[in-house]
This record gives C-alpha cells, structure tokens and sequence, in this order.
C-alpha cells in the first residue's frame, strides 16, 4: 500500500470510528464487531449507510449492500476505499 | 403467492409510518403496492423513505435475493385501489377517520377482496359496521419495522368471513410472516399487554424511579425485552401510542391506559420519537 493510500485509510477509518463513538457512546477499536457486541442495532447499521455516503460522496448499491460491509470500522472503511478507488 | 387471484398488486391506504413500512415490506417481497394517501407532500417524502426502507431491509437480509422488488404507484384518490386483490388499511388511529376511509374503501373495492386494517387496538367489530362487507375485512396488527419484524398478530373479528382469513394469511406468507391469530378485543393481545407498560415506564421515569435508559436497561438486560419499552415507544410513534391508549382507556373503562402526562407532554412539544429526531430518546439527525 503506498503511503497516500495509508494515510486515506488512516482518515477514513478515523472518520467513521469518531462517527460510530459519538453515536454509541462509547470508544470503539477497528476491528470490533459491531453487530456482535450489540453495539450497532438494525437502524442504527442503516444510519451508517446513509452516513458512508454522505461522508464519503459514494453510493452504496446492490451486492454491497450487506452487513458485513458493516460490521466493524474496519470493513466500513476497506467498502469506502474500494468504493473510491472504483471511480 | 396471492393464488385465486388476477391482481398481484395491493392498496396500503396512509402512507405515515406504518404504510411506508408495510409498503416496504411488499415491494421488498415482489408485490406491486398502490400507496394512498391524501397528501402530496407526504407520498412524496414517502416514496423517498420507502426507498431507504427498502434497502434497510436488504441490508438485514430480509428479502428473498432472487425476487424482482415490485412496483410503487401512489394515489391521491381511493379509486387507485379499485384492481387491488388486498387492500390494507393503515391510516392515523382515530376511530372516526378510520371508519370514514374504511366506507369509502369498501365502496371502491369489489367483494371478495380482504380488507386488512392495521389498527393497533381498534376492534374490528366496531370497524366492521362500516363497511358492505364485514365478512371481508380482517385485522392485521403489523409491528414497525414491518419489513423487518417476523411475525404479525392477526385479529378474526366477529363477522370475518373463512374466505377472507383464507387469503389474508396466504397474502402473510407470501410475505414471509409468521402469524398468531387471536379473537377480537380493544388491544387485541400485543397492544393491550405493551401500550399499558410503555405508559407505567414512563410514568416511572415522571417519578424519578430511574432514568430512560435505565428503564430500558432493565428491561433489556433483567427481562429480555429487545430494545426497551422507551426505546419502542419512539419507534412506534408517541403520538400513535398516545391515541392507541386513549382508545385503550375508553374501550376497557380502565383509566389507568389513559396516556399519563410526560407522555402528553412530550406530544404537544411535537417529541413523538424516532420520526422527529426525538423522544424519550434523541436521534440527531432525522434518518431520511
């Protein structure tokens, strides 16, 4: 990964963790699942698509459109490069 | 699905919370919905919600991957509901509205369709008296999200017919609902057991018992509940709740479902939960 796009996941992944904290109330490490630990309820996981989208100018569409696209800030943020990256 | 029938499309009448989530759900599950309501600038915001509702509930995995979503029409005028083969009824909880809409409907649609209301607690017997056709006409209590919860409580009143309980619970399964059918009563089962507790919780909270989120937590973590009866209440709608129970209150002759006074409170400075950006809870932003 070259430098750029290490310091775009490092901003992305930053961005959303600040967003899913806020929202939960609490801090929230990468990798944890977020479905898992019931920190993310059904409406809650379509806020965060709608946020992704806003927050990032993608669209989130069809096959992507499934949890584990969701389920930590890590896979929130690695659905957001690739669908940058796609432009 | 919807076997017997020419129509695979139906008619959800109101398109507030309810309609737009059970108008989710059907399109979800390849079923052409016809959406009325009396307002432009609401089927406007709701084709936009439904949108959103939909992929919410492809997000979940609540629709079969290999269906076609179905196609929505909406209407202004109770005549688009006319080539419906079931129509649903899910206006506003006020008994007179609803037996209002409900002549109309049944003036539009021909015998043998099954009209569905959605009332909460409403008995259908009382509805009944203003349709041609009781024998036709069922309760469906759908939960909110519609799309997303499982299962439904299903009402026989007094007067509906074996034919239209036939097609309402094929209709259900074709939906992908579980159903529990019980006997006409104000509340039905989950309205009478859930609206009272939603109203003691916040009486609780008015008393300084605990706070909202404790109540919840308690609820959640001690009983099982899944969210909290707060939490619910701003999912339904507080000024739906507020209505159901006064409903509740006059049908019963229990004075205790009257809705006590936060809960009056918070309706009159426009708090009426999820759909406002607040209730017992606050949202933010309002999920659009």
């Amino acid at each position: 990964m070259s430098q750029d796009l290490t310091t775009t996941a490092e901003s992305i992944a930053q961005t959303i963790a600040a967003f899913v904290s806020k929202r939960v109330g609490a801090d929230v490490p990468a990798d944890k699942d977020l479905f898992e630990s019931g920190l993310v309820s059904s409406l809650f996981a379509m806020e965060l698509v709608v946020h992704l989208e806003q927050a990032f100018s993608v669209q989130i569409l069809g096959d992507d459109l499934k949890r584990d696209n969701f389920r930590s800030v890590q896979a929130m943020t690695a659905l957001v490069l690739r669908l940058n990256g796609a432009e | 699905m919807l076997a017997n029938m020419q129509s695979h499309s139906i008619a959800v009448f109101g398109a507030g919370v309810m309609g737009r989530s059970i108008t989710a759900l059907a399109l979800g599950r390849g079923v052409d919905v016809v959406l009325v309501d009396v307002s432009d600038d609401v089927l406007r915001d709701a084709r936009a919600e439904i949108t959103q509702q939909m992929r919410h509930g492809q997000l979940m995995g609540a629709f079969p991957a290999d269906k076609t979503p179905g196609t929505l029409t909406t209407s202004l005028s109770s005549k688009g509901a006319a080539d419906a083969a079931v129509v649903i009824e899910a206006i506003t909880e006020d008994a007179a509205l609803k037996v209002r809409v409900m002549a109309e409907i049944s003036g539009v649609v021909p015998a043998g369709v099954p009209l569905i209301t959605n009332t909460s607690g409403i008995p259908i017997a009382e509805l009944a008296k203003s349709v041609q056709r009781p024998t036709d006409l069922a309760g469906v209590h759908f939960m909110n999200p519609a799309y997303l919860i499982e299962m439904v409580e299903v009402v026989r009143g007094p007067q509906t017919g074996d034919d239209a309980m036939a097609v309402v619970l094929s209709f259900l399964e074709g939906l992908g609902k579980k159903t529990v059918v019980v006997r006409d009563a104000p509340g039905f089962v989950t309205s009478r057991l859930l609206h009272p507790m939603i109203n003691e919780a916040a009486r609780v909270v008015a008393e300084g018992t605990a706070s909202v989120e404790s109540v919840d937590r308690l609820m959640h973590g001690c009983l099982g509940h899944p969210t909290g009866p707060l939490r619910t209440a701003d999912l339904i709608g507080l000024d739906n709740l507020a209505d159901a129970l006064r409903l509740l209150a006059e049908r019963t002759g229990n004075p205790t479902f009257e809705p006590c006074e936060l809960l009056m409170e918070k309706v009159s400075r426009g708090e009426l939960g999820r759909k406002t950006g607040r209730g017992f809870y606050d949202y933010g932003e309002v999920l659009s």
